[in-house]
């Protein structure tokens, strides 16, 4: 009986460890790797959305809290920039190099591609599900949202906006 | 009542919403601020941290905040299988990495202590909140865009939690990995930890980071904590409970 009991167990366990990756395997590919020039391009022009921190007053009402000061990557009236692809010099992240490439269509910003981030190896994309299949996995996206304060590293985006206002000059 | 000053290199903010709040009380607050610098930065010649890397403040002198500071810093070395680590080479002490969660913590201890009960205190990024915001809602914080520092990517509710992120902006200061010193971390740009506390939220979210893409499997085995990752292509790893705090 017990035997019957055990082997029942095992074959339950089974069942449910076959559904249960079934359902690992379909959210994988739900959350395709994301192509990082549509995540590193700016948004949509000033007036199809909000600007991206309307009521941040994270760092308060001093001058600091002013946007980066440096040409933003915000897309300016059409015409502003010359069609071609562009790139960028190659900026300083600390830790590595940042360099981007942008391309103008109908004098707009219509791609940001990463040429140099601090990863010099190639780029391998695949999502690690098989180690850690409890841990949920999606694109990052920008949200526009009023918030009180605001977390995250700076590094990276001050030479990412770097890199890419030297190759939005050359595009005017 | 919300003022903004620079201090420990960063800037620092509070914020007390409860009605009873006085200038004098945010200024208190600035004052420990200044005080925790003047003892911790190791830009100061002037610090008690300096005097002890100079070599000129035995260990018996040193202050009971020091003290404290230095044990929990090797406490967390312990903890983290020499993830946290403060000291590159065994001489030079910066315990900035954990000095800055602690003091966040205790500025929101004395708020705390002298009865509010609605209140953010941030530093550089890392935060502390109890109660409500001004608009009587829970705090709403956003999760910066590590591409983009223009854009945040994600928003949390939270209500007495602190949240802290490592990222690369702070790496190469205190964070390496210690079993590959040589190598950068390359995988992950930004971690962020939301925990019951300020301390303990910032140094689990320094050791993940130093882990790479383990990190994130180190802090959902932690009970109480939650994480979100994004890797250098822009693609976001949460641990199992991160949603509950998404609104």
């Amino acid at each position: 009986m017990k035997k019957l009991l055990l082997s029942g167990g095992i074959i339950i366990v089974f069942i449910i460890y076959g559904l249960h990756q079934r359902q690992e395997g379909g959210s994988v590919h739900v959350v395709a790797p994301p192509n990082l020039a549509t995540l590193a391009s700016p948004t949509p022009p000033p007036t199809a959305s909000p600007s991206p921190l309307p009521a941040y007053t994270g760092t308060g009402s001093t001058a600091t809290n002013t946007p980066v000061p440096s040409p933003s990557p915000t897309p300016t009236p059409a015409g502003m920039y010359k069609n071609g692809t562009y790139t960028g010099s190659v900026a300083d992240a600390y830790y590595g190099n940042v360099q981007v490439a942008v391309t103008i269509r109908g004098g707009k910003i219509s791609a940001v591609q990463f040429l140099q981030y601090p990863n010099d190896r190639s780029t391998s994309r695949e999502i690690n599900a098989q180690a850690m299949p409890y841990l949920q996995q999606e694109a990052i996206q920008a949200q526009s949202a009023q918030v009180d304060g605001v977390s995250g590293a700076s590094d990276t985006s001050a030479a990412f906006i770097q890199s890419l206002s030297d190759a939005l000059s050359q595009a005017q | 009542m919300k003022e903004t000053r620079l201090l420990m290199g960063m800037p620092v903010t509070v914020e007390i919403i409860d009605r009873k709040a006085k200038q004098s009380d945010i200024g208190r607050i600035f004052d420990y601020f200044t005080y925790v610098d003047e003892t911790f930065s190791t830009y100061k010649e002037s610090s008690e941290i300096s005097a002890i890397n100079a070599g000129r403040h035995p260990r018996k002198q040193w202050s009971a905040d020091m003290r404290y500071v230095l044990e929990q810093c090797e406490r967390c070395r312990q903890e983290t299988g020499g993830y946290f680590n403060i000291s590159r080479d065994g001489n030079f002490l910066d315990p900035s990495g954990y000095v800055k969660g602690w003091a966040i913590q205790n500025a929101a201890a004395r708020l705390a202590e002298a009865g509010f009960r609605n209140y953010y205190v941030e530093a550089g990024g890392d935060l502390q909140v109890r109660g409500q915001n001004a608009a009587g809602q829970p705090w709403r914080i956003g999760i910066r865009n590590p591409f983009n520092r223009n854009e945040i990517v994600k928003t949390v509710n939270l209500d007495n939690h602190g949240l802290a992120t490592s990222g690369t902006s702070i790496r190469g200061q205190h964070i390496y990995d210690p079993y590959r010193v040589d190598q950068p971390i390359l995988d992950t740009v930004s971690l962020t930890v939301i925990g019951p506390n300020i301390v303990d939220a910032d140094r689990y979210a320094t050791a993940a980071f130093a882990m790479g893409r383990n990190g994130i499997g180190f802090i959902a085995k932690l009970e109480g904590f939650e994480g979100y990752m994004i890797d250098k292509d822009g693609i976001a790893t949460l641990t199992p409970g991160f949603k509950e705090y998404c609104a």
